[in-house]
């Protein structure tokens, strides 16, 4: 039983065929050609995966395609303004080592941009509370929260001026 | 993922005659965080899957201080987590929402669901129990309530039948001079199941502890009220000289097993403390 599902990705409205045991993340990233969503557990236990699905971060392994019809999704791809031109939050990552192989990074990106669109001052531990759910084996997290703190702080300034 | 397949029904009389008619082979899917771990590692076979999410008014979540807290079948843990009259009356709720997970689960996850799943670990239970909080349950055209107290009948197994769709949960409001607490015991802090949940809900008088509902999560083959403890402090003056006697008995009502997470003298033990420390902070709220 495949279906044609309907959602907005980054922008666009997408047609994407889904068998009803597809997850999101595989339709997202087969039949949508958007590999920059990683999958590394395929059970909600990393973070990899993590998308902004109708304004809230969620770990697209645990939603089925279907259940995705009409949402808006946000995935790392949209995320920049232009090829050339990352977002803050990338630049940041770049800028303070916050990325070493960058499996985690996507996810990690997502849900940072989603704790800064809620909380534009995080402490170091509402940081780590909202990173809980995304696993990092390479960069042992200092420069991971670095990254999101000096995003943070520039998001401010700029709000400010 | 193994095939199966999906249906959106659009009201609860639709989605309940759904369920009575494909019987045993069908499962409901809310957030999916249960349903869709236990698809992929086969442990769980649905030939067909039920959707809920398009049924309407399950979302809606409200408080009143007469009538306490209710919400709907949908409402996360993440709307719970966040939302102020939980932070606010139900603090034993709130600290088990917002450890159940990572953000990204609990924006999916509902309470609902957890309860629903039955397992001995589940984060929000206790709590749920020991303030007294009942399921609404709909049937084919019949609604009927059930304390959560009374809902389990062994890990993963419940009192519930087909076609039956759990609606809410209600949780009775919090009278004055009544304290809530719940301790989840982990081995680190954040996506972790409960190694042993102890929950405490009570009410005094003066120094008179008028109610007492102890709930004990991990710890037997379904979350249980540890009745024999309750009893040693119900009606009775509130002295810290008698908790040693209260927090021997929670621990000899426990029946816990040995698993990865932990071994079952290690649990019972925790028992004993865990349930020390919850009446004490529970006694904090008073
Ligand atoms: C990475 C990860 C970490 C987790 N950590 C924790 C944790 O720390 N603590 C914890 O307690 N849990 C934890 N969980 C499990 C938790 O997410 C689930 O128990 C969740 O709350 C279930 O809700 P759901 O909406 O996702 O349910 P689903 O998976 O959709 O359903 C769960 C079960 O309940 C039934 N059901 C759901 N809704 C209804 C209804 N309205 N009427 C009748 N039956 C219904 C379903 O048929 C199914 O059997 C974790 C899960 C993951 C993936
Ligand atoms: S791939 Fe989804 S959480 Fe790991
Ligand atoms: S950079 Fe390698 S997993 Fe995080």
């Amino acid at each position: 039983m495949t279906r044609i599902v309907t959602m907005t990705v980054n922008g666009q409205e997408h047609e994407l065929p889904s068998p009803a045991n597809r997850t999101l993340l595989d339709v997202l990233r087969s039949e949508g050609g958007l590999t920059g969503t990683k999958k590394g557990c395929d059970v909600g236990d990393c973070g990899a995966c993590t998308i902004i699905m109708d304004g809230k971060p969620v770990n697209a392994c645990l939603v089925l395609a279907v259940e995705a019809e009409g949402a808006d999704i946000l995935t790392i791809e949209g995320l920049q303004h232009a090829p050339d031109r990352p977002h803050l939050l990338q630049e940041k990552f770049m800028e303070h080592g916050g990325a070493q192989c960058g499996f985690c990074t996507p996810g990690i990106v997502m849900m940072a941009k989603a704790l800064l669109d809620e909380t534009p001052a995080p402490s170091e531990d509402e940081i780590r509370f909202a990173l809980a759910g995304n696993i990092c084996r390479c960069t042992g997290y200092t420069k991971i929260i670095e990254a999101v703190q000096s995003a943070a702080e520039e998001l401010n300034k700029a709000r400010a001026q | 993922m193994r095939r199966f397949d999906y249906y959106q029904p659009k009201s609860l009389e639709e989605a309940s005659a759904l369920m009575a008619d494909l019987g045993s082979e069908a499962s409901i899917i809310a957030g999916g965080t249960d349903l869709l771990v236990e698809i992929k590692e086969e442990l769980r076979k649905p030939r067909h899957v039920v959707d809920i999410k398009k049924i309407p008014g399950l979302r809606d979540y409200s408080y009143d201080a007469e009538t306490g807290l209710r919400f709907g079948a949908l409402v996360t843990a993440r709307d719970l987590e966040i939302w102020a009259p939980v932070i606010e009356h139900y603090p034993n709720l709130r600290t088990a929402v917002a450890a159940l997970g990572s953000i990204q689960v609990r924006n999916r996850a509902t309470v609902v669901g957890n309860v629903c799943r039955a397992s001995p670990s589940a984060d929000t239970i206790p709590p749920l129990i020991a303030d007294g909080a009942s399921l609404s349950v709909y049937n084919r055209g019949d609604e009927r309530q059930i304390p959560i107290e009374d809902l389990f009948t062994g890990p993963g197994r419940t009192v519930l039948v087909p076609g039956d769709i759990v609606t809410g949960i209600s949780v009775p409001p919090s009278r004055p001079q009544s304290g809530r607490a719940y301790i989840k015991h982990g081995r680190r802090k954040a996506m972790e199941l409960a190694t042993v949940g102890v929950a405490v809900s009570l009410e005094r008088d003066g120094d008179t502890c008028t109610e007492i509902r102890i709930a004990l999560g991990a710890v037997a083959p379904t979350p249980i009220r540890a009745r024999n403890a309750e009893a040693l402090l119900r009606g009775r003056a509130i002295d810290p000289a008698a908790f040693t006697a209260i927090a021997d008995a929670a621990m000899a009502e426990s029946t816990p097993i040995s698993n990865v997470r932990a071994s079952a003298a290690y649990r019972r033990d925790m028992v004993g403390v865990l349930t020390r420390r919850a009446i004490g902070q529970a006694m904090g709220g008073v």
